[in-house]
């Protein structure tokens, strides 16, 4: 328990450790933890940064899909305006066919009554003329008589 | 115990002895030492009770208290040396991790009380507080362990093993933490007359709190209480861990008694151990960061 030059050998050693601490350990451990506090700040900020840009991503996304949404939304009602007009085309078309068809009809049966007429002429003419001239025969000679009978013809 | 022959008081006074390491004074010459040992020349050599200690005067060592302590911050520089070498930014394995934490506490520590800028402050923190742990540790250790090996290596070398002192708490020696205390002093000295010049220390000194009239009051007062610093620094750590030690070796005489006291001796000691780790720490702590508002001091106007 005396003061003895114990104390002068505790204050160097104390001065020597405290310089051998100050130079070979403090400087390497609190490098490394400074660096390594770095490394996790830029992590998190890393982290933000990309936390950040998936949302603005989404929002991208999510306003490609609105804009397809309506291109399609467009496209579908362009294309039923199409599908009506193209309806309703189709029943002019048909609508004029059928009355093309239906006039070709028309000329032709009314072709076919005048050719059915022109021959009921001719023959009613024809059977007139062989009736006419089977009473005839006897008293007229044809050949005399055609203008006349032209004539009646032309009057039927 | 450390020997059936002894006395309690003797035991208790053994334990407290050191290991001194001194040259005897010249009129010993011829007499007989307390291990029956005949002087023939004075000369430098272990004391073999206190009384030879004291008559070593002041240049004699604590051959255990400065090994101990010496010893003990090795251990600390090396383990530290060790991963400040191979220190890595990555993930930090076991050993590491628990370095970083000490490396970051007193750090905290440092820019929560120190304002300036100096690059000594915070190792000598670590310093001071890794190694005040150490030395305080030691008393967790059973206080007879590491005595009786030492008796039995002295008994070894011829020495009469009831004269070989080991006292392995260097924390228990004023020495050592006037040693330390003073360390710490002369830092504080050194920066106050850096930082402020030696008429603004002197100025600090003299001119307050009474001004430049009530000078002599104001340095008796500042001198106070500039010497009691180091003082309490080195008294508040010698005096905890002394009367833990003393307690320590007085639960350890129980185990001389009964079966029953010996168990009631154990119960006490593991109860005081387990308390003593707080102290231990909580030393270790109040020195360090003392230290660092002393030196924030000297760094400071005020």
């Amino acid at each position: 328990m005396n003061i003895t030059a114990t104390l002068i050998g505790q204050s160097i050693a104390f001065f020597v450790f405290v310089l051998f601490v100050m130079k070979y350990v403090w400087p390497p451990l609190i490098v490394a933890l400074d660096e390594r506090k770095k490394t996790i700040a830029d992590g998190l900020a890393a982290a933000e940064k990309g936390k950040h840009e998936q949302e603005l991503a989404e929002k991208a996304a999510e306003k490609h899909i609105k804009e397809a949404k309506d291109q399609a939304a467009e496209i579908l009602a362009q294309a039923q305006k199409r599908a009506t007009e193209i309806v309703e085309e189709a029943k002019i078309d048909a609508r004029e066919e059928a009355n093309g068809i239906k006039n070709a009809a028309t000329a032709e049966i009314d072709q076919e009554v005048n050719r059915a007429k022109e021959h009921l002429r001719q023959q009613v003419a024809s059977l007139t003329i062989s009736g006419a001239g089977k009473i005839l025969k006897r008293e007229i000679d044809e050949k005399a008589h055609s203008d006349i009978v032209d004539d009646l013809i032309a009057q039927i | 115990m450390a020997g059936d022959s002894l006395t309690s008081g003797q035991y208790i006074q053994h334990h407290l002895q050191n290991m001194v390491f001194g040259k005897l004074p010249e009129d010993v010459v011829g007499e007989e030492l307390c291990n029956g040992v005949i002087v023939e020349q004075a000369g430098w050599q272990l004391a073999s009770c206190a009384a030879e200690a004291k008559a070593m005067g002041f240049w004699s060592y604590h051959v255990d208290s400065l090994g101990w302590s010496v010893g003990l911050a090795l251990i600390f520089f090396f383990a530290f040396r060790h991963v400040a070498k191979n220190v890595t930014t990555g993930v930090p394995g076991g050993f590491q991790n628990f370095v970083e934490m000490i490396i970051d506490f007193v750090n905290d520590s440092v820019r929560g009380s120190f304002s300036g800028k100096n690059d000594i402050v915070a190792p000598l923190a670590l310093t001071i507080f890794a190694w005040v742990f150490l030395m305080n540790f030691m008393d967790l250790i059973p206080v007879d362990w590491l005595p009786m090996l030492a008796q039995q290596i002295g008994a070894a070398f011829g020495a009469d093993p009831h004269h070989v002192y080991f006292k392995v708490v260097p924390s228990t020696d004023p020495n050592v933490t006037f040693g330390m205390a003073l360390g710490v002093f002369w830092l504080m000295l050194y920066y106050s007359i850096k930082i402020k010049g030696f008429g603004g220390f002197f100025g600090e000194l003299a001119f307050q709190p009474f001004g430049k009239l009530g000078m002599p009051a104001n340095l008796v007062l500042e001198g106070v209480s500039l010497i009691s610093k180091p003082v309490s620094l080195a008294l508040r750590l010698f005096g905890n861990m002394y009367a833990g030690e003393t307690i320590f070796i007085l639960i350890a005489l129980m185990y001389g008694g009964s079966l029953l006291i010996g168990t009631f001796g154990g119960l006490l000691q593991l109860g005081w151990a387990i308390f003593h780790i707080l102290i231990i720490t909580l030393q270790a702590f109040i020195f360090m960061t003392l230290t660092i508002v002393y030196l924030d001091m000297a760094h400071t106007d005020h």
